[in-house]
């Protein structure tokens, strides 16, 4: 017995001057699920997530977001309907205190709008608590210097407290880990259970696949852009191609 | 009539061409946008001016102009661009107060009259399809086709220009295998200061040096740009076939004097529709928008 | 320096957490800290009264430096969510036409046809230009050059609104003494609005935009709009000094779109320091009066306009008021060291 569909993409393609970064991937997500990406570099994961959120228009194939045609959204409408993203690279407001690069989210549409008291309440106490949900110490100047100033470990969880302000349905994490340290991913993998306990969905890429198996239950594999795998972790890993796709297949490494 | 609409359509492309080159070429090797292009345009033409009536013969007065407007580019990027490097705005600034301080001082010196014109390299014409063309118009095709030729064998096939190229792709990785950022920024500038020195001579005969036709330049080259989409000479060139045949279509079916309006819609158009310009090959919202 | 004394600095005592947090705990700090501001608006408030002082060319002067001031402000608005305006005529010469078209066409008096053209100005502004709006950085510089030259050359070709001529003969304004005090309290006006501005949860949004517009849209916003309706408060402050200056000369024509408008808020606004409200009034009072004592030049001043924006962006990229800023608050007093204090 299968949850309502909450994500259901098809045949999605894109292709970059003649470089397919994405060939006819599908898959469906739903309700209480979470998927992970994985795949060798440069194999159109983060560009999977752009075509997904908006923020590049596919050649072909449809996104279907709660029975919804999404396909080709503006960015900032499929925020407002719940999607919340990350990015791999971090782009905080570099020229603001830290705890002020949330009051942008929470100062759109959907959070004024559409969650429930959104409009009212004192967005810099927000901020900071949020800040605190992910890991920064109240007490500490850190939510108040600038964000310039911060070390890079802090700039990926700003991300993620940038998501979690929307009070997003799906977060879509764009290789949250990568450029933290071990003690930080460790800290930080409890935060994204919980997320899931609250009932969000998520879909994350991500190249430490130890953490990344204790968080998602479904796998998706991507190389050369195309879809080579899907199911549970233990499956993924056993497939030949994945073992291929990360290890070199064996008449190559004779060769 | 239809003949000559796609025979001078075809000159005007050539024309908007020789002019958008050097600044396309600057912009696309070094990311530098060098808004003084209309300035060192007007300098090689009157340069050029100059060096006639000193009396020399045209051969060596056209070479010597390429050449000093080149080093005028060099010089432009070694004593000033090179301090505000990688700040974009700044750049824009300082580059823009350069063009505007040569085209100003120009008028000031009142170079303005009627004497101030360069002569044809061959006089004569002949007619094809029905319609007249003169040799300076036809010579001008040919140079804007042998420009952009040579434009393509140098970025690709040879050892310069293939570290210009790597250097446009990507400044940090053509550092990491010694390629002097610097040394190349120098040369795409020298570059585009000899292709608007070739412009001035070829298309400066067609009428009086004039002030304002360094502000239009650098318009012209702007427009190119932006509708062909950076990084390609082929958006180039078909940018210029569009923006040439359409000044020919909106001067012969409306008014001469709507032509010049025809840059602003044209831009407008394609960049409501592809922000990317014509055959621009970035990741659209990644890069430019 | 006597012995038994140290240097100290002012500001120390007063800057609590940041440089725009202030503990006061006397008279004299808070005139430490709004001595400069309060001089400089009385200065302004008191300047336009003095026509008999001053004769009534350099209170004309003073009024060309609020238009440009004006011209600067509504830049570095623009900067400030990272749009880079290297054509301010246009905004300046859509009021001016807007204001010429309402006096003479439709015969308003000046007080209904001054806040009629900033509005219908603003509007106009930000229609034709929002289809580039998607444009960053030096794309949108190179459209915003382009667009004052290529409504010249409109209404050149089309001769509507006068042709080449343009339109004269408009309703007169009671004289220079007013219309210098006008000028005068809608910049103080201004700056002080787009301060305050700035700092409400909606300036947040738009400095976002200048700093990362991507994130911007990835928190849910419409970046596309938002731009839109900085372009709109932007294009007022200029559309007025169009409006105002078309009504004080009594006359409109194609050089409102003029380089000269272009450049001066350019320069003035870099000279002040981009990005910095009151910088770029200072700046417009630096440059204006320079450039009138360089008159007998001729068009050579733009030349120097043209050099002192390269000097300063290559020497003194931070601008005049930052760098005095700075050096207001590194000012020191000699006080007496603690050891000897406590001996007396």
């Amino acid at each position: 017995m299968k949850n309502k569909e909450l994500l259901k993409v098809t045949g999605l393609s894109k292709s970059f001057g003649g470089v397919k970064a994405v060939n006819n991937v599908s898959f469906t997500l739903y309700e209480g699920e979470s998927i992970g990406v994985i795949g060798p570099n440069g194999s159109g994961k983060s560009t999977l997530i752009n075509l997904i959120t908006g923020f590049i228009k596919p050649d072909s194939g449809t996104v279907i977001y709660k029975g919804r045609n999404i396909t080709g959204i503006a960015p900032n409408r499929a925020v407002n309907l719940g999607i919340a993203r990350s990015f791999q690279m971090v782009r905080p407001f570099y020229n603001m205190e830290a705890y002020k690069n949330l009051i942008i989210p929470l100062y759109s549409p959907r959070v004024k709008k559409q969650l429930q008291g959104g409009n009212f309440g004192d967005r810099d106490e927000i901020a900071i608590q949020l800040l605190e949900d992910v890991g920064f110490e109240r007490e500490s100047q850190i939510p108040y210097k600038l964000t310039g100033s911060l070390p890079h470990g802090y700039l990926k969880r700003l991300e993620l407290a940038r998501c979690l302000c929307l009070e997003p349905d799906l977060v879509v994490l764009d290789e949250l880990f990568s450029g933290m340290s071990m003690s930080e991913v460790a800290s930080t993998v409890p935060i994204l259970e919980r997320i899931l306990q609250e009932g969000r969905d998520m879909i994350m890429i991500e190249h430490r696949i130890r953490e990344l198996f204790r968080i998602v239950n479904k796998v998706i594999c991507l190389n050369f852009g195309k879809k080579i795998a899907e199911g549970t972790p233990e499956e993924v890993m056993n497939t030949k191609e994945v073992k291929e796709a990360y290890l070199g297949s064996e008449g190559e490494s004779i060769a | 009539m239809i003949e000559s609409m796609l025979v001078f359509g075809l000159v005007n492309s050539a024309v908007l061409m020789l002019l958008a080159l050097g600044f396309s070429l600057t912009f696309g090797l070094s990311g530098v946008a060098n808004f003084s292009h209309g300035g060192i345009y007007l300098f090689a033409g009157y340069l050029a001016y100059f060096l006639l009536k000193m009396g020399l013969p045209y051969f060596i007065a056209v070479v010597l102009t390429i050449f000093i407007t080149a080093l005028l580019g060099a010089a432009i990027y070694k004593l000033i661009v090179i301090r505000v490097r990688g700040i974009v705005l700044n750049e824009v600034i300082a580059t823009f107060a350069i063009g505007i301080c040569m085209l100003e001082f120009f008028r000031w010196l009142g170079f303005v009259t009627y004497e101030y014109s360069l002569p044809y390299i061959a006089r004569g014409r002949f007619t094809i399809f029905e319609t007249t063309l003169d040799y300076q118009r036809s010579l001008i095709i040919v140079v804007a086709l042998l420009l952009a030729v040579f434009l393509w064998f140098f970025t690709h096939r040879t050892k310069t220009g293939l570290a210009l190229l790597g250097m446009a792709q990507d400044e940090y990785t053509a550092l990491a295998v010694g390629i002097d950022s610097d040394w190349a920024a120098t040369y795409s500038f020298a570059i585009g200061g000899a292709f608007a020195a070739i412009a001035a001579v070829m298309i400066l005969p067609l009428g009086i040096i004039n002030i304002n036709i360094g502000y239009e330049v650098l318009l012209i080259a702007l427009a190119v740009t932006v509708l062909g989409g950076l990084e390609s000479t082929k958006g180039l060139i078909l940018a210029c076939i569009i923006l040439g045949y359409a000044q020919v279509i909106t001067s012969t079916f409306f008014a001469p004097h709507w032509k010049e309006a025809v840059y602003l819609a044209a831009i407008l158009i394609v960049l409501a529709v592809k922000p990317s310009g014509l055959l621009g090959k970035f990741k659209e919202l990644e890069e430019r928008v | 320096m006597k012995a038994g004394y140290r240097k100290e600095r002012i500001d120390r005592g007063i800057k609590a957490r940041a440089d725009d947090i202030f503990a006061i705990s006397s008279y004299r700090e808070i005139l430490y800290l709004t001595g400069p501001r309060i001089l400089a608006v009385l200065a302004l408030l008191i300047y336009p009264l003095l026509t008999d002082v001053t004769g009534a060319y350099w209170q004309t002067v003073a009024f060309i430096a609020c238009i440009i001031a004006l011209l600067t402000l509504s830049w570095n608005f623009l900067f400030s969510v990272g749009l880079v305006s290297l054509g301010q005529a246009y905004f300046f010469g859509v009021g001016a036409y807007f204001t010429g078209f309402f006096d003479r066409t439709i015969g308003l008096p000046p007080l209904y046809s001054i806040p009629l053209a900033t509005v219908a100005g603003a509007i106009l502004c930000t229609i034709i230009i929002y289809p580039v709006l998607r444009l960053r950085g030096i794309y949108f510089a190179l459209i915003t050059f382009a667009l004052p030259l290529f409504l010249m050359r409109i209404i050149e070709a089309t001769g509507y609104l006068g042709g080449t001529e343009g339109i004269s003969g408009l309703q007169r304004l009671p004289g220079i003494t007013f219309s210098l005090y006008v000028t005068v309290v809608i910049v103080l006006a201004v700056t002080f609005i787009f301060l305050r501005l700035f700092d409400t949860d909606y300036g947040l949004v738009l400095r976002a935009i200048h700093d990362n517009d991507m994130s911007v849209l990835a928190g849910g916003l419409n970046v596309q709009l938002y731009k839109a309706q900085a372009v709109f408060i932007a294009a007022m402050p200029a559309t007025f000094a169009g409006a105002l200056m078309t009504l004080h000369y009594r006359i409109v024509g194609m050089p409102a779109f003029a380089v000269e408008y272009s450049i001066l808020p350019l320069t003035a606004a870099v000279v002040g320091g981009t990005g910095t409200f009151a910088g770029g009034v200072l700046g417009a009072f630096i440059l204006v009066p320079f450039s009138e004592l360089l008159r007998a030049f001729g068009t050579l001043r733009i030349v120097m306009y043209g050099i002192m924006l390269l000097f300063f962006v290559v020497g003194l990229p931070e601008g005049i008021y930052r760098f005095a800023q700075r050096k207001y608050f590194q000012f020191e007093r000699i006080v007496p060291l603690e050891e000897k204090a406590d001996e007396k």
